[in-house]
This record gives C-alpha cells, structure tokens and sequence, in this order.
C-alpha cells in the first residue's frame, strides 16, 4: 500500500515539471516586450535595454525556464504587469475562493448525481428512469456560461431570491452567493455522474455475486450498499476524477460570470491586459491543483479496488521474504 | 437503446455474411434516438449550406445587408412575426445571426477535432505497436498535455497567439492532440496481436504498412465513436472561448459570441440570452445522440 502510494507520487512529479514547461513554453510565444509594458510607450531605448538585461530577458530559453521553476519552487511567480503586484500572492488570496468554488460543485454533483443513478438503475425503464435519463442528457448538453445566464434570470432578475453576482462575506450571504455558481458548474457533471453511476450499477446488478448476496438472505439495503455500490464505485470515482479539468475548466466561465474572486476569473482577466506572468502563474497554479485532484484519485482506488492492494501487498511481502 | 441483437437478420434476402459496417448501419437504423442526432446534424449542415450558398450568390450582400448592419431603431426589439427571435443590441435580426452563426460553430469544432486526430492519433498508434520504451516515452509526454486541463491550454494558446479564429481553432486542436493518442493508443493495444497482424508481417510487409493498411482500419471503429462524442465538447469549448472573448471577434455571427453581451442586456432582452443557447444544446444534444448511437452499432464490448 505504501509503496503503491509512493510510486504515485513520484510518479507525478514529472508530469507536473513538464506541465510547467509546457505552460512556460506556450507563454513565452505572447507577443509583446515586457520591457515596454512595464515602462510604457515614453521610454528610451537605453533604458528597456537595461531592463532587458536586468529581468533576465536576453537570456536562452532554458535558463530563463530554470529561473522560473526555481522561482515556483520558492512561490515566486514574478510580478504582474498590470499593478505591479507580486503574482504568487495574488494568485494565493484567489485559490482558495476556486478550490470552495470547484469543492462545493463536486459535493453538490456526487450528493445528487450518485442517489439518482442508483435509483435511475435499481428502477430500469420505469419512467421515472427515462425522465431522469432525459434530463440528465439535456443537462449534459447545457454550456456552463448559458445555464448561468439563465439561472440569473429566473433566480436573481425575476424571482430576487439570489445574488446575480460576487461573493458575500459573513454567513449566511457567503452561502447564498455560493448557489448559483455552485448549481451552474455542478449540474452537468451532477447529469454525468448520474449516468456513469447508472451503467456502473446496472453492470454490477447482473453479477452473481449480487444473487449470492441475496440468496444468503441480506437485507436489500446491505446488498445495495455493501455490495452493489462498492463494486460500482470504481468507474464514478474514475469519471469523478478525470473530469475534474473539465470542472476547472468550467469554473473559469462560472467564475467570470458571476464575478467570483477566484483563480479562473483572474486568468480571463490577465489574458485580457496581456498580463503574461499573470496567466502564467495562474495556469500552472491550476494545473498542478489539477495533477493532484488526479493522484488523490489514483490513490482512492487503492482502498477502493481490492486488486490494486493486494497487488502491492503482495509484491511487498514478496520482497520482504527473499 | 436497440434491443437489435447483431445475429438477428429481419432483412433475410440480404445473405448471411455481412461486413462489419453493412451490420453497423443496420443497428444503427434501429437506434431511433441517433437517428434523431443524425437528422438534427444534417437540418445543421443544410442551414450551412443554405447560408454560404446565400452569401455566395449575392456576393455578400445579403450578409452584410441582414446579418452586420446595425439598426439601432430595432434596438432590443422583443421577439415578433417580423423578427422571430428578437433583435440584438445593434438591432439585428437575431434568427438570421444565429443561423448565420451555424457555420462557425460547427467548423470549428469539427475542425479542431478532426485536427486533434490527425497530430495525435498517429502517435497513440506508434506508441501502442512498438510498446516499451517508445510508448513509454511518448505517453509521458502525453500525460503532460493531459495535466493542463484541456479549456485552460487552450486559453493559454490563445492567450500567447492572440484572440482569433484561426488560433482559436489551433488551440483546440493542440489541446485535443493527448486525448486522441490516447484513444487511439488503446484502439490498437486491443488489435495488434491478431493473426492477421503476424500473417502481414509473415508476408514481408513493413512496419508502416501493417500499421496504417492492416491495424488501423481494424481500430477505426472506437476511434471515430469517441471523435463523434467529442464534437459536442467541442462546439462547447468553441461557443464558451468565443463567449470569453477569446474566439470568434464581432461583428462575426458565432453562438457563444452571440451570448458575450447577453449578460449585459439580460434584463431587458432575456431572448439574446436564451436563443443561441437552445440551438447550442440541440446541436451537442445531436452529436451526443449520433456518437451514443454509433458506439452501440460499433462498438459491441462496450454495449450496456
């Protein structure tokens, strides 16, 4: 187990060093001298020069790469072009608004998407099945930023129930401005986890294992939640985890609608000043929160699949005996 | 879904032989609802073709004339016989914006993905028929295209590139590259230990040649199901770029453009925001139906 642990963990590093890269990479395409920006349009041509030389700007690629990991190493992300401010602590103030954002989406999803598939697959065909299997269909075809707009109109310009926008301090207004971005980014992943959690029930509904459980007398809540769910769960975790980007990249659109103080609205807002170190920062910021939603992932199926574990259990025993 | 089970034949005088796709167009006829997506996406690309046909012989004007030109005392005008869906903020035909905003949408999303299959696919496939160090190599790099979620990579090259179509389309295309090694990665672990693979190669054919002429028509099948599913995504990602500001530029008719000032003008012009939606959701609803359809017909193993 532990080994299983470690080696997905050493496993990532390099995933997230060339996420960096990639990131670095792609940016250092932007076009625009940060020279100039930094000292607007009257500058001499002596003085971006020197600037130049000093930010390090002349220098190749590679170390310029270098400088900019070891910086990220050290949470320094470099200063923003369009205030001056240092980027990793504005990022910081940001995450965090993101990350309840994104987490109070995944509750919401798996609180409501895993009760209605399995309700969707104990009850096949019933009509009930076929309503929410519509729904779920159309939910899933709804564009984040539509369904929001949307939502705003019902719930905030016709009916004034909720906040149209921003984040309330204090309870319970940071709440009540948490529900509407909350419903926009959770209910197309609620519909899709709703759906894996339906075809991963009825796949399991049909083993024998389950007759087994039943003929031994279980009580129909102890085949459903101890055996039936248990086994299914493998597959939601997986379409949980891997459409975590997919809600990252979702929060982007959410955050920017509703005015949300995150790390995806600070991205649009950056690509729009042209503010490089800014949405340099930020994507990788978010793409390393991403890698390791992934590895926690990756390593819940150690406690959820029992193959994984003996695997490794056995591997290890193995080792310990020679 | 079909209850249509392959060894069936209700249409006896056609044999008993059937190819696999004679077989899969026949399930797939029986999947009422992908007929429905697929019926759905050709009324789309008629709409295309009508619109650029339209274009074509008034040599724009008619473009120019109804979809462009601002008309500032129809400002805001609620939905009407004149104007079925309302008019936008500079008072144009909504109706016709959107059906002018088809073509884009549907290109770029197309487009982007048949891209993504083309730069990515050939290295799944390498990958998977040489294994070991090769696969391992290339997968790793993949796992860090993967890392990046796919809507902020595409911001990033959008971003670094600057906001227009074209590298709107190059964005995503780049950002689909991993997904479809993947996929095609996996296409070909499942084929490349068949007989036919060793009987090729037993008859002196080259790598390149059992790889592109035998393994790949064999593996085509899950990867055209998931470039199918993946459209819908697609138009999604174009419509949500385009609605940041980071796509299609105005005046240029696209859906998610469309909806970039419905935000603004919600109150008094709910129609501007709710339009191009509906006919976004029909579309990925379409492609979703079609791909659903298709991977029930093509893909047995993966039949619920």
């Amino acid at each position: 187990m532990f080994r299983y642990i470690l080696k997905r963990i050493i496993m990532a590093i390099p995933v997230l060093i060339g996420a960096t890269f990639l990131v670095f990479t792609i940016m250092d395409f932007a076009p625009g001298d940060p020279a100039r920006i930094i000292l607007g349009s009257n500058a001499t041509e002596a003085a971006l020069a020197s600037l130049r030389e000093s930010m390090g700007l002349n220098d190749p690629f590679l170390i310029r790469y270098g400088r900019f990991l070891l910086g990220l190493l050290h949470g320094d992300l470099g200063t923003s072009y369009r205030n001056g401010k240092d980027v990793f602590e504005l990022i910081l103030g940001r995450l965090g608004n993101t990350v309840v954002l994104a987490s109070s989406g995944i509750i919401f999803s798996v609180a409501v998407g895993i009760p209605v598939g399995i309700i969707s697959a104990i009850k096949q065909y019933s009509k009930l099945d076929n309503v929410t299997m519509f729904i779920t269909l159309f939910l899933m075809a709804v564009p984040t930023f539509w369904f929001a707009l949307i939502l705003v109109i019902i719930f905030s310009l016709n009916l004034g129930w909720l906040p149209s926008s921003g984040m309330q301090r204090g309870f319970p207004d940071n709440v009540i401005s948490l529900i509407l971005p909350t419903l926009t980014l959770g209910c197309g992943y609620a519909a899709l986890i709703a759906r894996t959690t339906r075809s991963s029930v009825l796949e399991v509904v049909r083993q024998d294992y389950i007759d087994m459980a039943r003929a031994k007398g279980l009580t129909e809540q102890a085949v459903i939640w101890k055996h039936m769910l248990k086994n299914a769960l493998i597959p939601i975790v997986t379409v949980v985890g891997l459409n975590f980007g997919t809600l990252l990249g979702g929060s982007v659109l959410t955050e920017s609608i509703f005015s949300w103080p995150g790390v995806g609205r600070f991205v649009v807002d950056s690509i729009s000043y042209k503010d490089t170190p800014a949405v340099l920062g930020s994507v990788v910021t978010l793409a390393i929160l991403f890698t390791l939603v992934n590895l926690v992932v990756d390593l819940l199926y150690a406690f959820l699949d029992p193959r994984i574990k003996s695997e490794y259990q056995s591997t290890w025993k193995r080792a310990k005996k020679k | 879904m079909s209850t249509f089970h392959q060894t069936e034949n209700p249409h006896g005088q056609e044999g008993n032989v059937r190819s696999l796709w004679k077989q899969s167009v026949i399930q797939f006829k029986h999947n009422r609802l992908a007929v429905a997506g697929l019926v759905i996406i050709v009324l789309f690309i008629v709409t295309i073709l009508t619109t650029m046909a339209i274009d074509q012989i008034t040599n724009y004007s008619f473009y120019n004339e109804y979809i462009i030109k601002q008309d500032l005392s129809l400002r805001l005008a609620k939905p009407s016989m004149a104007h079925l869906f309302g008019c936008d903020e500079f008072g144009r035909d909504l109706l016709l914006r959107i059906l002018w905003g088809t073509k884009l949408s549907f290109a770029i999303g197309v487009v982007a993905i048949a891209m993504s299959v083309v730069m990515g696919a050939p290295f799944g496939m390498v990958a998977a028929f040489y294994g070991g160090k090769v696969d391992n190599a290339i997968m790793r790099i993949m796992d860090v295209l993967l890392a990046v979620p796919y809507m902020l990579l595409a911001m990033a090259i959008v971003a670094a590139l600057g906001t227009s179509t074209m590298n709107l389309l190059l964005a995503l295309a780049v950002s689909g590259i991993a997904k479809y090694a993947r996929i095609a990665r996996a296409a070909v672990l499942t084929v490349k230990d068949n007989e036919f693979v060793e009987a090729a190669r037993a008859v002196g054919a080259n790598d390149f040649t059992i790889l592109f002429g035998y393994i790949l028509p064999n593996a085509l099948a899950p990867i055209l199901v998931q470039v199918s599913l993946g459209i819908g995504d697609s138009i999604l990602a174009v419509a949500g770029l385009s609605y940041l500001g980071l796509g299609v530029q105005p005046p240029q008719p696209e859906w998610g453009a469309i909806l970039t000032t419905a935000r603004t003008y919600m109150r008094d012009a709910w129609h501007i925001s709710v339009f191009p939606g509906l006919f976004l959701i029909l579309a990925v609803i379409a492609f979703n139906l079609f791909g659903d359809g298709l991977r029930d017909a093509l893909d047995p193993k993966l039949k619920r």
